[in-house]
């Protein structure tokens, strides 16, 4: 399978089974269908996670049993999520408000979640592409460079994955504060308006990722170096760089595109992280203040979207990566006929 | 997290290729045995830890706040004189407790899950790998929050809640691994054999599918501390004045730009675990059957 360069086996892949574009497409399609099923069933589990909850489902939307919430605040929350109503009418009522694109109203602000979402997203979405984008550069440039043999480049690249797996962003942010914050005073430690603000944030999110991304990026290229297709170029008379930057990297670059829908995700998740350390608002303090206040409707709101984020970001990695690798299709028809 | 997935590429071994220099042969190198000599002395803090530091980790002393790193205070002092070296070694118990705990809880009930899906028909694999699907899309705390927030924080809790945040991922792992187990030749011997269901079951298909999971609790443990600390950190877990590490670093955060060791020293304690952890079960998963 991996002997098969990517660029030269999409005739192999439409040879069977109809157009490959519309084949594609159809694949497409049900990955969407599947994305959407996921969203139904998150919301699905969280409303009924909340009526697990043993006393009133009010009190627990008005943030616990210790928020000494007002005889007219439970009432008001008893009529906008219709509890006096039975549980079906309930999940009806829920599901087609999430449809309209309302996710209820925070308590704590006294704001509808909706309205929080929006104007916290932007600063964390720009936070998780830059932290993206850096943990891309620096994860391939690791991947490509460490497996040119030495010692050095080996401990390297056995080490990235002990950074990804031990390096959590509380302690990284520390340390970097610390170095370019106290010591050398080249960077704020409180995320201010400017770029300089985003440099320290944005490292703190990408060394990590870029640790894991590097490390698995690092296995698909020492098995692409190993392929048939690298000594077909290298006898065609193409030099060593050559073949590692145009053929070797490619396959490098397979296996992070596919991990991107994750790493999203993961992102999202050390926003809060981040943000929180760094002062800088956006969707990860806003969902910390949230959970610290008990602010259901906002926390779930929040989860809900970044649930939406993730599931929109597989599908795209899902379909790029089958662009980029057209052996993907050829390997799923194999094992459909296999089992 | 990041373990888990990384575990897929971590379990294949890598046969001198491309001329890497990946430690794929040797059994026990030089950093394995570092990773255990560290794991012993952090068993020794946490079952004994007056052996270590014979201070007390609460003890205050007004007098002495704020000391920098030196003779007698190697860790310095925190805003109450409390010594960090000592806080530190006495914080080893707490965190393994709520590291093994967590990975317990999510192991528990991954194996139920995981094995659930392998073994239980189509109709319940279906189930099961749609719920699983469903889980990931809360990514990485964003589960251990929302339970959090409907069950407030605290230690329990925050240790429940990484649990449940990191079945998922292993539950995936170990339905794979039990069916390749159900799906391989000897299991295929037993059943031509004629052996029983459950004897196969028993025999065959279990221990050969749950003794790789000892593995995934070796890396489990040090994800674990790191999640259970980043909840403590976020003021959801343990709280200050305890010993614990997350909670250590909560309370010294405010004083990094003037005081330094209130936070670097439990933060080390943590990424030091962590990683004696993963050296240590990367090596395992290696060596381990496959």
């Amino acid at each position: 399978m991996i002997g098969e360069d990517p660029g030269r086996s999409s005739s192999a892949a439409g040879s069977k089974g109809g157009f490959p574009p519309l084949r594609r497409a159809g694949r497409i399609g049900l990955r969407v269908l599947g994305g959407v099923f996921v969203l139904w069933a998150a919301a699905t589990l969280t409303f009924f996670g909340l009526r697990l909850i043993p006393g009133d489902p009010a009190q627990a939307i008005l943030g616990g049993p210790g928020s000494q919430a007002s005889a007219e605040a439970l009432a008001a929350v008893r009529a906008e999520y219709g509890l006096d109503q039975s549980i079906w009418a309930q999940y009806g009522l829920y599901l087609s408000r999430l449809l309209g694109g309302d996710l209820g109203s925070s308590y704590s602000l006294r704001t509808p979640v909706s309205e929080v979402i929006g104007a916290q997203i932007g600063g964390t979405l720009l936070l998780a592409v830059l932290a993206l984008a850096v943990a891309w550069a620096i994860a391939l440039g690791l991947a490509v460079w460490s497996t040119r043999g030495g010692r050095v480049a080996g401990v390297v690249g056995s080490g990235l994955e002990i950074v990804a797996a031990a390096v959590p962003h509380f302690w990284l942010a520390t340390v970097l504060v610390l170095i370019f914050s106290t010591t050398l005073r080249w960077l704020p430690a409180v995320s201010t308006q400017g770029p300089e603000g985003l440099v320290l944030p944005v490292l703190t999110l990408a060394l990590p990722l870029a640790g894991f991304l590097g490390q698995v990026m690092r296995e698909s290229v020492l098995d692409a170096l190993d392929a048939p297709f690298v000594l077909s170029a290298l006898a065609r008379g193409e030099g060593e760089s050559g073949v590692r930057w145009r053929h070797v990297l490619r396959h490098g670059a397979l296996p992070g595109i596919a991990l991107s829908g994750w790493a999203f995700g993961w992102l999202i998740s050390g926003a809060v992280v981040v943000e929180t350390i760094f002062a800088r608002p956006g969707l990860g303090r806003t969902l910390l203040n949230a959970v610290q206040l008990r602010d259901v409707p906002l926390v779930i709101g929040v989860v809900l979207v970044v649930a939406l984020g993730y599931v929109i970001m597989t599908v795209l990695t899902d379909a790029v990566s089958r662009v980029a690798d057209p052996r993907l299709a050829v390997r799923e028809r194999e094992l459909e006929r296999v089992s | 997290m990041t373990a888990l997935i990384g575990g897929k590429a971590g379990r294949r071994t890598r046969g001198g290729s491309g001329g890497s220099g990946g430690s794929g042969g040797r059994m026990l190198g030089a950093a394995q045995w570092v990773a255990i000599a560290f794991l012993g002395v952090l068993l020794v803090a946490a079952v004994a830890p007056w052996l270590l530091a014979p201070g007390d980790p609460l003890a205050i002393d007004p007098a002495e706040a704020f000391v920098a790193p030196q003779w007698g205070h190697p860790f310095g002092t925190d805003e109450s004189g409390r010594d960090i070296y000592t806080r530190v070694v006495h914080g080893a118990a707490p965190s393994l407790v709520i590291g093994v705990a967590a990975t317990a809880i999510g192991i528990a009930l991954a194996l139920v899950l995981g094995l659930a899906a392998a073994l239980g028909g189509r109709i319940v694999d279906f189930g099961v790998s749609r719920l699983l699907e469903v889980l990931f899309a809360f990514p990485g705390l964003l589960l251990a929050l929302l339970v959090i927030t409907v069950y407030g924080p605290g230690v329990v809790t925050s240790t429940i809640a990484v649990g449940l945040a990191t079945a998922p991922g292993y539950a995936r792992i170990i339905r794979a691994q039990t069916r390749s187990v159900a799906s391989s030749p000897y299991v295929e011997a037993a059943v031509v054999l004629g052996r029983s269901r459950t004897r196969i079951l028993g025999q065959h298909i279990l221990p050969n599918a749950v003794v790789p999971v000892f593995v995934l609790v070796t890396l489990g443990v040090g994800q674990a501390i790191v999640w259970a600390a980043a909840l403590s950190y976020l003021g959801l877990g343990a709280e200050p004045p305890a010993a614990e590490w997350g909670a250590m670093l909560f309370a010294g955060k405010n004083y990094l730009a003037t005081a330094w060791w209130l936070t670097f020293f439990p933060g080390l304690a943590i990424v030091l675990s962590a990683a004696a952890t993963t050296v240590l079960g990367r090596a395992l998963q290696r060596r381990g059957p496959r």
